[in-house]
């Protein structure tokens, strides 16, 4: 600035009657395009890279979604590695390996080293990235903070060549520069499965346990994606399995057309101008979901117009008109087989084999639709075992499998639990915070598009379709979970009860032997067996319908309930659970096959006994989780 | 193992310090013999040698053989009863009648309150009940055989002899005496034998003085002669214990406590007024209003009590003349429908011209029972009793009977209770 005396004046043309500090010209030399990738290196905060210790989980994240996306995409079981590589106090080394289909050479600039780039923005379809900003800022971050590029090796055949590329992230054109290339003829000591891509990213950053760290991710991760083998390498060189424990993909999602009730009036307007059909009936007719004929006369209608109106005649105004003729129309609601949610059984397989618990719930609520996009919750709870009973339940959240580890008071799903009523349940509550005791809630929302808070997808926002849905599917469970420690409470009592003649039994037979002169032993053998036929007929209560109660009460045909053991010793019961969990859905390739089916199993056979010897019975196949 | 343990307690109960326990009940002891174990028969073969003291006579003995037999026999068939269901692969059961004012009756005519045909089922297999039915056991056994052994024992020392740590297991038999208390009570109803006839005593509590003279276990008690201390009153008052001697009184004066009934010992009143005064402490033990039953009916002394104005003084004067609501079954033994109320009377706070600092505040507590005692059927068709309650509630204070010494040291002694008594001015 040449003057820093002259009072503020706004830099008008003048004639130089006050002192000018630029011209319009010489202001117009300053001015130009901001590339979308200087705009995010200066407010990385927005993508999740605030601090040292986010930043080393978000660049995890993007690299395990993306890896996640590309698998399922390409139909493949997903087989995921994650190194962290500590170099320095603050400097790690992230590499993510992945078997999916590989990407061809030509596009590996594009997708690594370019900002906004990607398949998922441009459709309405069910994903875990949304906008291709993820995996290019990690490495640009990687970039800014240590100098270091990103290596990427991908490898798309058996056949193929593999490439391995070194690349340089140039934030003002947003685009990447290739330092070095090779190419290693079908390398497969990387790729056993003869494809897939890997990604290495050194980064300043901070590993740190505990809640919202890349153990937790992981973890979480594993609990909804199910489907999914994950190793993780720990930066103290500890490796960690969570094993596979549902060998069946989740089926493809379908990418559907907007729904008229989703879209803004700009859209709308810009819809128009780029849709290829001529007459307003049929751009309704094919460029949306959900639009018949008699509907799209019917907005049309609402605007004085016809379906025959010519879309070059349809100004402002008349869009207005249009956009007001949606909103008053009654529209089907958007067709929900597009989302694919993760499923009671493979929601409870997940539970099982990351969360020690003894109790394992789930529901699935039907599709809804906010703002036009169709969406599904799905709630999963696990209650008892080893969890810690004396502090606040833990909520874990996933936006389309993915899970949301940070901002959790401003998210939809934690505002539901909280409303759920969980002293209904059998759970305490105090008011306005989360139900405490040994609980785990987990939340899924699957959505073609979910509406986070933010860029750095941490909180889901609150639309009250959602929270209402949320809140029933919440309740669901709570039911099934009040049923369980009902029952188990009562157990609890009859064990007592056996315990009690048992203890007494004794006693009495020696008083009424000093009283009486009988024989104790003969008064012990009558007690002992009134005690017994007593008992048997207390196991066999009535339930609330009247009905003779089997072993595991209605909670057994419920195919959304896994009861590990319900005897009343906590430390053994978990001890139990953890067994079990460990045995059925551990990876060990002897059970590839019948994994899928033995948890279906594991659902309907509850009862002590069942899943007892199951436990059992493959314990010893179990190979241990944790190798170091 | 159970040999032993009753021999620890039989060791406890002679080593105890009672007052009576350098006198040894020798005539029960011989005439136990028939159903005694030969230890103890033993001991009461040396311990007949020694005494020297005057005994119960024989009739005397052979009453209370057979009312040991006769307990023995209860406690026995209660045994078998159980050990019967049990064979028989039954639910073994023990009925137990209620002891709770849903099972208590008024009776009008005699005026004492008495134990309905209620009963509780106690039976092994019912969580709730499981362990008290093995109290019960428990303490049958040991009753019976402190009977046998012609011994008795103490309340605490009772729950002393039936507590062990049940086999394979860190649980005691019983959480404490008050447990074992509630059981033996229950025993008692059961099986129909007094606590008296189970050998089993409470604290003595209550004190005597007066113009008569008593033989307690053969010993003659002149409680003309107490001192300032006088007569504890024993815990079993039963005939075979307690007899009658010479008795000059004309009336017996109970009062509500130690403190009170000292002041009228020192000044002689039961001299100067020819008659026996009685104290409590508080709520009357059985023993206590046991006796006053006895020196009501077989002396036929009126008796007049003295109690503080506030509903607990006044719950007292109800458990002496109709009997407790807890021990309704033995009424008949202890209630003195006759007793009569001399005071402190809601009124006196203006008669005596006593002065505001006497006055002690009603709390909520004290209503809400003075309410309740006014509902109770025999006060409810009690005039005067109405009238007396509702004026201490219009009041809003109490007044206990030491408020009397504000006007004078002896007042009490010289003016309000001669005065009353002359005027005949008390409620029935």
């Amino acid at each position: 600035m040449p003057s820093t005396v002259t009072p503020p004046t706004s830099p008008k043309k003048s004639s130089g009657k006050i002192g000018s500090r630029a011209t319009a010209e010489e202001m117009a030399s300053k001015q130009r395009e901001i590339s979308v990738s200087e705009f995010f290196a200066k407010n990385r905060h927005l993508l999740g890279f605030d601090n040292p210790r986010k930043a080393l989980l978000t660049t995890v994240k993007e690299a395990v979604d993306n890896a996640l996306d590309a698998c399922e995409e390409g139909g493949i079981l997903p087989d995921i590695r994650v190194e962290l590589l500590q170099l320095a106090e603050t400097r790690f080394k992230v590499t993510i390996r992945d078997n999916g289909p590989g990407i061809v050479r030509k596009q590996i600039e594009n997708i690594f080293g370019k900002l906004l780039y990607g398949s998922k923005f441009h459709r309405m379809k069910m994903s875990r990235g949304q906008q291709g900003i993820g995996i290019s800022a990690a490495g640009m971050y990687g970039l800014m903070t240590t100098g270091q590029p990103v290596l990427i090796i991908s490898k798309t055949g058996r056949r193929k060549p593999s490439h391995e590329v070194l690349l340089k992230m140039d934030t003002a054109r947003n685009r990447a520069e290739v330092i070095s290339e090779t190419e290693h003829a079908e390398d497969d000591v990387l790729f056993q499965d003869g494809h897939g891509t890997q990604v290495a990213i050194e980064l300043e950053g901070r590993y740190q346990k505990g809640r919202a760290s890349v153990d937790e991710y992981l973890e979480q991760t594993a609990i909804a994606n199910p489907h999914a083998r994950f190793t993780y390498v720990t930066p103290a060189n500890e490796e960690i399995e969570y094993p596979r424990a549902v060998d069946e993909l989740p089926p493809e999602a379908k990418e559907i057309k907007p729904h008229p009730k989703g879209i803004e009036l700009g859209t709308l307007i810009q819809m128009l101008g780029r849709t290829g059909r001529t007459q307003l009936g049929a751009f309704f007719k094919e460029d949306f979901c959900r639009v018949g004929p008699r509907v799209a006369k019917q907005i049309c209608a609402h605007a004085d117009l016809t379906d025959r109106t010519w879309i070059k005649q349809v100004g402002h105004a008349e869009a207005e008109a249009l956009y007001k003729g949606i909103q008053a129309a009654k529209i089907m609601s958007p067709p929900t087989d597009c989302l694919v949610p993760i499923g009671t059984k493979a929601m409870l397989a997940g539970l099982l084999k990351e969360v020690k618990a003894e109790f394992f719930a789930a529901s699935s609520r039907p599709a809804a639709v906010y703002r036009g996009n169709p969406f599904q919750i799905e709630v999963g709870i696990a209650y008892g075992g080893n969890l810690p009973g004396d502090e606040l339940g833990r909520v874990i959240r996933f936006a389309n499998r993915v899970p949301l580890l940070y901002q959790q008071s401003a998210c939809c799903s934690f505002k539901a639990v909280i409303e759920a009523g969980w002293r209904n349940y059998g759970l305490q509550q105090a008011r306005g915070s989360l139900p405490s005791g040994p609980v785990v809630v987990m939340i899924h929302m699957a959505s073609t598009w979910v509406p986070f808070t933010s860029e750095s997808k941490e909180a889901i926002a609150d639309y009250d379709e959602i929270r209402k849905e949320m809140r029933l599917a919440l309740q669901e469970c709570g039911r099934k979970l009040g049923t369980y420690l009902r029952r188990r409470q009562k157990m609890r009592r009859e064990s007592e009860r056996r315990n009690v003649f048992a203890r007494y039994i004794g006693e009495i037979s020696m008083a009424c032997e000093r009283i009486t002169g009988s024989d104790a032993g003969e008064i012990r053998d009558a007690l002992e067996t009134i005690a017994s036929r007593k008992t048997a007929e207390a196991d066999q209560q009535l339930d609330d319908e009247g009905r003779v109660v089997e072993a595991g009460g209605g909670l057994a045909v419920d195919d959304s309930v896994i009861i590990i053991d319900s005897a009343t010793d906590g430390v053994e019961a978990a001890a139990e659970a953890g067994e079990v969990a460990e045995s059925l859905f551990s990876n060990s390739p002897s059970e590839t096959g019948s994994r899928a089916k033995s948890v279906k199993k594991s659902g309907k056979k509850i009862g002590k006994k069942s899943v007892k010897k199951t436990g059992r019975k493959t314990g010893k196949k179990a190979g241990k989780k944790k190798v170091t | 193992m159970a040999s032993k343990r009753s021999d620890e307690s039989g060791k406890k109960a002679t080593d105890s310090p009672r007052r009576k326990s350098g006198v040894k009940p020798v005539g029960t002891q011989k005439s136990k013999g028939v159903v005694s174990s030969k230890k103890t028969s033993k001991k009461a073969a040396k311990t007949t040698g020694t005494t020297v003291r005057k005994v119960g006579s024989k009739a005397d003995q052979a009453d209370r053989a057979r009312v040991d037999a006769r307990t023995v026999d209860r406690i026995e068939s209660l045994g078998e009863s159980v050990v019967r269901q049990s064979l028989k692969h039954t639910d073994p059961f023990v009925d137990v009648p209620t002891r709770s004012i849903s099972n208590i009756k008024f009776n009008k005519s005699k005026r004492l309150l008495e134990m309905g045909d209620a009963k509780q089922r106690r039976t092994l297999f019912n969580l709730g009940q499981a362990k008290k039915f093995m109290q019960t056991m428990l303490i049958a056994d040991g009753c019976r055989d402190l009977v046998r052994a012609g011994k008795t024992l103490s309340l605490r020392g009772m729950y002393y002899k039936s507590l062990h740590t049940i086999a394979g297991t860190k649980e005691k038999t019983f959480d404490g005496q008050d447990e074992s208390d509630v059981v033996l009570e229950d025993l008692e109803v059961a099986i129909d034998s007094l606590r008296e006839n189970l050998h089993v005593f409470a604290k003595k509590r209550g004190t005597m003085v007066g113009n008569i003279t008593v033989f307690d276990n053969g010993d003659e008690i002149n409680c003309r002669r107490m001192g300032t201390g006088g007569y504890a009153i024993p815990s079993i008052c039963e005939p075979s214990v307690l007899k009658f001697g010479k008795c000059e009184a004309d009336f017996v004066l109970h009062v509500e406590k130690d403190t009170v009934w000292s002041r009228f010992n020192e000044d002689r009143f039961w001299e100067t007024h020819n008659c026996i005064l009685t104290e409590g402490s508080g709520q009357p033990p059985r023993g206590v209003r046991r006796l006053l039953h006895r020196l009501n009916r077989e002396l036929g002394l009126p008796i007049y009590c003295l109690l503080d104005c506030d509903p607990w003084g006044h719950y007292i004067y109800s458990v002496i003349k109709q009997g407790s609501i807890n021990l309704a079954y033995e009424s008949g033994r202890m209630a003195v429908p006759e007793a009569k109320y001399l005071g402190i009377r809601s009124d006196d706070y203006q008669r005596c011209e006593l002065s505001d600092d006497v006055k002690i505040d009603l709390n909520d507590r004290d209503r809400e029972r003075a309410k309740q005692i006014a509902a109770y059927p025999w006060f409810a068709d009690r005039r005067h009793w109405q009238k007396e309650i509702k004026r201490m509630l219009s009041n809003g204070f109490k007044m206990e009977v030491e408020s009397l010494i504000t006007k004078d040291i002896s007042y009490v002694t010289e003016t309000y209770v001669p005065e009353r008594l002359k005027a005949k001015d008390w409620i029935d």
